[in-house]
């Protein structure tokens, strides 16, 4: 404690953040409470909303988020991983800065512009054909039952995964170089071949560190609004199609937040705290997953 | 040493809330936004209003505010293109001195704003404006459209565009046998109002099933954020039909259908037709009226109306002078800007009705 001044001031702003955030907590339960009172435990467990008949069931926007976010994820992972690995495994090291330089510019990217170029690009050029071209050859499988839409749960997922590879490929590089050299050195001394070294060495050690890191993508996913509330298709239903509109947790609060008046606020307020449990959940779990990594 | 420590930094946290919670108590925010604590305007002499509410006649109003104050030095608007609702809000909220809106404010909302403004509100129409249906199918020019096939299109008992209803109104076109992807708007808008008056007006399963405002639960479709939203999906989706305003389809070039009005007849949208359809209307006193469904034999049967929404007393003068000044100028001045822009001017037996609420304001 060299300088106490400097140490008090550090730690009022530590207190400071935990006060705001307890604050933040309490005031948005407490706004919300009157309309999850109201609806009792239909209001999570119905998918009835209609705010002109004074009914506010979220389940339809509970599975809508969860849905998206579980699409990022599967298409998500496998590149996040692939990147990693191939820039701490395979790549020279000429390539390596650049590379990582550029998939972490892509968390640079404001999520609003993501959402327009998803809407003006992405959507007449991939997703709409990809969609439909789907319903049509593998539309006896439920998921990709049609019509099929590229403002869907697909759509809006293909999106969300852009936005989270960096995050998680940038977290699993760090947990990958992490890994002692001296047991890769140990695998090829064996005679292990690079991806019998890969998966047999480097993999095993670092998994609990990747699982954190991609459940911290996915606490991104879950939050994420402005993309998603331009390509989801704002149709609150639950239904087995990835290819068909769907609605989020986010989506229906940047949708109806300005014209809502008394309980239509407080539900969405109460949409919000549901959403800000799961997320706080998620996080929790991915950051004491990624220490215990990083001390291991 | 720590526990010292622990506690001086607790202090300093909670004199820091304490600090800012001072502040915003003291210094609030005045209910007249162009103004400044004490009443005055700023500094020099200009009057700043501030104004928020529907986007459909955004750029009209845009267009209106860079001339007027171009013309009249020392005034200065700002205008915000946050929805109808949003402006009725704002002006009942006290953030904003004029809301516009294209459906006009219900009891229960003049209610609350008068009891929060301590004043009368006034509706002051402004221009009519008429809902487009754009639609993308190539090869197809002139689409038609009656009632019963709006109606049910709609409600999702219509699903493709080769359907034997759609295609007995249509013989000269080549329909193609693909869903038909209805377009509708994601956020509460005066636009939807105006549309779903008019689909509760001609069809009875409609005006049971799902009614009319601002925001309804739609059987079917997919929702776009603002009308440009709509319009973008509708452009890039083929076979996709979406509802927006006449200004935005003619901006982005969309094909837009023909539409079967109350006397049978079938009218394309334009300045003509939306116009047409305010003869022989009775305008209330308050001036809150629907155009929806005209029976006139040559009016566009979707067409709706905007307000301007103020206090008839404004808490600062020079403030009320310039809002005055303002909206008679677009009354007497605007009419050319607002054919430039596809709006519909309003007709002569109007304007001198929507002049006298104006100068009731003080």
């Amino acid at each position: 404690m060299a300088d106490p001044v400097f140490a008090a001031l550090t730690g009022a702003a530590g207190i400071l953040v935990l006060i705001i955030l307890g604050y933040m907590v309490v005031v948005t339960t407490l706004t919300a409470w009157p309309a999850m009172q109201s609806q009792g435990w239909s209001f999570i467990f119905s998918t009835t909303w209609d705010p002109s008949r004074g009914q506010y069931g979220i389940l339809a926007f509970v599975y809508g988020t969860v849905l998206t976010s579980l699409i990022a994820l599967v298409i998500a992972v496998p590149f996040s991983l692939g990147i990693a690995l191939f820039l701490t495994e395979i790549a020279p090291g000429w390539i390596r800065g650049p590379v990582a330089y550029m998939v972490d510019l892509l968390a640079a990217v404001p999520s609003v512009v993501y959402g327009l170029w998803g809407v003006f690009v992405l959507l007449p050029g991939l997703l709409q054909p990809l969609a439909v071209w789907l319903s049509r050859t593998l539309g006896w499988i439920p998921i990709f039952a049609g019509p099929g839409s590229g403002l869907s749960f697909f759509g809006a997922g293909v999106v969300l995964a852009i936005m989270i590879i960096p995050i998680i490929s940038s977290l699993s590089r760090e947990v990958l170089r992490a890994v002692p050299s001296d047991e890769k050195n140990a695998a090829f001394a064996l005679g292990a071949t690079r991806w019998e070294m890969i998966t047999g060495a480097v993999l095993p050690r670092a998994k609990a560190g990747i699982i954190g890191a991609v459940m911290l993508g996915l606490g991104r996913a879950l939050g994420e609004t402005i993309a998603v509330a331009l390509l989801v298709g704002s149709r609150e239903q639950i239904t087995a199609s990835i290819l068909k509109p769907g609605y989020t947790m986010a989506s229906i609060i940047a949708n109806q937040f300005t014209e809502a008046t008394g309980d239509h606020i407080r539900a969405l307020v109460g949409v919000g705290v549901v959403l800000f449990i799961i997320t706080i959940v998620v996080n929790v779990a991915a950051r004491a997953l990624v220490w215990r990594m990083v001390e291991a | 040493m720590k526990r010292r420590l622990f506690a001086l930094s607790l202090l300093l946290a909670g004199a820091f809330l304490l600090c800012s919670a001072c502040l915003v108590a003291c210094g609030g925010v005045p209910r007249s936004p162009g103004e400044s604590q004490d009443g005055s305007t700023d500094g020099s002499s200009t009057v700043r209003l501030e104004g928020a509410g529907a986007t459909f006649p955004q750029p009209l109003y845009l267009e209106w505010i860079g001339a007027f104050i171009q013309e009249r030095k020392g005034i200065r608007i700002n205008y915000q293109g946050i929805g109808s609702g949003g402006g009725i809000q704002q002006l009942t909220q006290g953030t904003v001195d004029f809301g516009a809106s294209d459906a006009p404010m219900k009891d229960e909302e003049i209610a609350a704003a008068e009891a929060a403004g301590g004043a009368k509100v006034l509706h002051i129409p402004m221009v009519f404006g008429a809902v487009v249906l754009a639609y993308n199918l190539k090869g197809v020019e002139h689409l038609r459209l009656d009632q019963e096939s709006l109606a049910g299109i709609f409600l999702g008992t219509i699903t493709r565009w080769d359907d034997a209803a759609i295609a007995a109104l249509n013989p000269g076109s080549e329909l193609p046998a693909t869903d038909i992807l209805v377009v509708h708007r994601s956020d509460a808008s005066g636009t939807t109002s105006i549309f779903t008056t008019y689909l509760a007006q001609i069809s009875a399963e409609w005006s049971a099933s799902v009614g009319q405002g601002k925001d309804v639960k739609w059987p079917v479709g997919v929702g776009g954020q603002g009308n440009d939203g709509v319009a973008a999906v509708v452009r890039q989706q083929p076979g996709a039909l979406g509802y927006v305003e006449l200004s935005y389809a003619l901006e982005t070039g969309l094909s837009v259908a023909t539409l079967q009005n109350k006397a049978g007849n079938y009218v394309a949208p334009s300045l003509e037709s939306t116009l047409a359809a305010a003869k022989g209307v009775d305008f209330p006193e308050d001036l809150r009226f629907s155009l929806s469904n005209s029976a006139a034999p040559d009016a566009y049967p979707i067409v709706g109306a905007t307000w301007l929404l103020v206090y008839d007393r404004m808490e600062s003068p020079a403030q009320a002078v310039a809002l005055k000044a303002f909206l008679t100028w677009c009354l007497e001045n605007g009419a050319t800007v607002a054919r430039e822009l596809n709006y519909a001017p309003l007709p002569d037996e109007l304007r001198p009705l929507a002049q006298a609420k104006i100068d009731q304001m003080q």
